[in-house]
């Protein structure tokens, strides 16, 4: 990728700039179509339409008619808030989740970074959003806003624990951090002569961690069931109670990524990332970029599905269900991932 | 100046500003939110020395918990929420001198030293080579830092678990004893 950019652009330097702003194209496409297609999934699970009218066809252009009243609007600032917090805290939040993107593996020609450490280097730096969040409620200097902020430091270190050892039975079979070589080990079809090479069919096992993964990263992303930190029905909007304009904007956007995020991780780590499910049928760096997108923006789908159809938890059963049931099967999940792989 | 000496210069300047408004700021909420960008900026150096995995073990362990737990004890612990917390300055001579003896103890060995400049090696896989040495050679100290947490951890569910007095779990509280039919402690 990074070849084919110097082949024809002049500097060095926009090379890298170029480079390292594809994600962010994906990202600002991506949640414009993500909260249409939420606005849809919602009216079509509750018998409604959905945004029908603005653009024509089904609303298409509903959220590009909603961002341009957001930038329009005036940037408020409560009196009595920490005004320089208050204004860098949308910023430190959409930085820290776009940061992750780097170790994504988007195609077998696109990744950010080769680090090593890929893996548990976005496990840390998307711990720096809790922070941005208690940033964002402690200086909007109103008791919703600092409610709703605490509950999402509970809650997002709270769920670190399983969503990282899920992720570490998952290392345990790979054996590298590196998504991108996690990928590369998906490919082909091994089991059973038809199934792809995807770690979700290695073991029964691997199920398990993809449902424990999966409960505990809607958890990280603050989606329903888990959206204590903006429930509305009590704590008004949460952190971003005071936001308005294109910073209420911004934190949207980074629920968005983050949502894509995670499930750009989970495609990567159970099925099969970039590989194509046919085997080296529509294979190759471009499509390879199709079904990445793809795998994540179902997985997207069915966290929106689950949004509408579970009500959301309370506090105390928020935390029952992590350290209770989630984490202890999650260790439980680890030694059995662990001895399957020992034994087979 | 190559691009890796600009963000050199660029994150020093994060990390010696952040850490000058950690000290000076009298706001305890500010000092504590200017030690994120302070650590964070330590961990972007590592990364620049290619100790990704230090680089990401200290975000992780610092950001990610040291300072939320900060954060957290001194949200907590003020009587109200938006009390502004004063810091004030004590001991002004006393830590002065001890600074100043440090400061230049620190300057006299950074002068003194020889530093040994080695090249970097090229493909170097620092994660794989960390990982079996932590269970060779470091197997040791690697366990007996496991242990250590582990002990912490028995040890602060101990303290928490104390300050529930044992008589109500003889149900001799009657506002608490129907409030848990699945066995839960009562939350106090």
């Amino acid at each position: 990728m990074q070849q084919f950019l110097e082949s024809f652009l002049p500097a060095g330097p926009l090379v890298v700039f170029v480079f390292s702003i594809i994600p962010l194209m994906i990202i600002l496409v991506y949640a414009l179509f993500a909260i249409w297609l939420e606005r849809k999934v919602a009216g079509h699970i509750q018998d409604r339409l959905g945004p029908m009218v603005t653009g024509g066809w089904h609303g298409w252009s509903q959220t590009i008619a909603d961002l341009l009243k957001m930038i329009q609007k005036e940037d408020i600032v409560p009196a009595k808030a920490d005004r320089f917090l208050f204004k860098m805290a949308p910023f430190i939040a959409f930085a820290a989740s776009y940061a992750a993107f780097v170790a994504i593996p988007f195609s077998s020609g696109y990744i950010g970074s080769m680090i090593d450490i890929g893996v548990f280097y976005i496990v840390a730096i998307t711990s720096l959003l809790s922070v941005s969040i208690i940033m964002a409620g402690w200086a909007s200097n109103n008791k919703w806003s600092l409610l709703g902020a605490m509950r999402t430091a509970a809650q997002t270190v709270s769920y670190e624990v399983p969503t990282v050892v899920t992720i570490l039975s998952v290392i345990i079979v790979t054996g590298t951090l590196n998504l991108m070589e996690v990928t590369e080990m998906q490919t082909g079809n091994a089991f059973l002569g038809f199934l792809p090479n995807w770690l979700i069919f290695h073991s029964p096992f691997m199920v398990i961690a993809f449902v424990l993964f999966f409960i505990a990263s809607l958890a990280e992303s603050h989606r329903v069931p888990f959206d204590l930190p903006e429930s509305e029905s009590e704590l008004v909007g949460g952190y971003q109670t005071e936001y308005s304009g294109m910073r209420w904007g911004l934190f949207m956007l980074t629920e968005y990524a983050d949502m894509l995020l995670l499930s750009l991780v989970g495609a990567t780590l159970f099925f099969g990332g970039w590989n194509s499910p046919f085997g080296s049928f529509m294979d190759g760096p471009v499509w390879g970029a199709f079904w990445m997108l793809l795998k994540g923006m179902l997985l997207v789908f069915v966290m929106m599905w689950l949004r509408w159809t579970l009500p959301r938890l309370r506090v105390d059963q928020l935390m029952n269900l992590c350290w209770k049931y989630l984490i202890p099967l999650s260790f439980v999940n680890l030694v059995l991932i662990a001895l399957w792989e020992l034994i087979f | 100046m190559d691009l890796s000496a600009v963000a050199f210069y660029l994150f020093s300047i994060l990390i010696i500003g952040s850490a000058a408004i950690m000290v000076f700021s009298k706001n305890i909420v500010h000092s504590a939110f200017a030690l994120m960008f302070t650590l964070a900026g330590l961990a972007a150096f590592y990364a620049l020395l290619y100790a990704g995995f230090v680089a990401v073990t200290q975000l992780l362990v610092y950001v990610g918990g040291i300072l939320v737990l900060i954060l957290f004890g001194v949200m907590l612990t003020t009587r109200g929420y938006f009390e502004k917390v004063r810091t004030r300055t004590v001991n002004l001579l006393p830590s002065t001198i001890f600074a100043g003896i440090i400061g230049m103890l620190l300057i006299a060995v950074f002068v003194t030293t020889k530093w040994a400049m080695n090249p970097m090696e090229d493909g170097e896989v620092t994660m794989t080579g960390l990982g079996e040495l932590l269970l060779t050679d470091f197997m040791l100290p690697f366990q007996v830092a496991g242990v250590l947490l582990l002990l912490a951890i028995i040890g602060a569910v101990l303290m928490a678990a104390r300050s529930h007095p044992p008589q109500q779990k003889a149900g001799s509280n009657p506002q608490n004893a129907g409030r848990s039919p699945s066995g839960e402690p009562p939350e106090s």
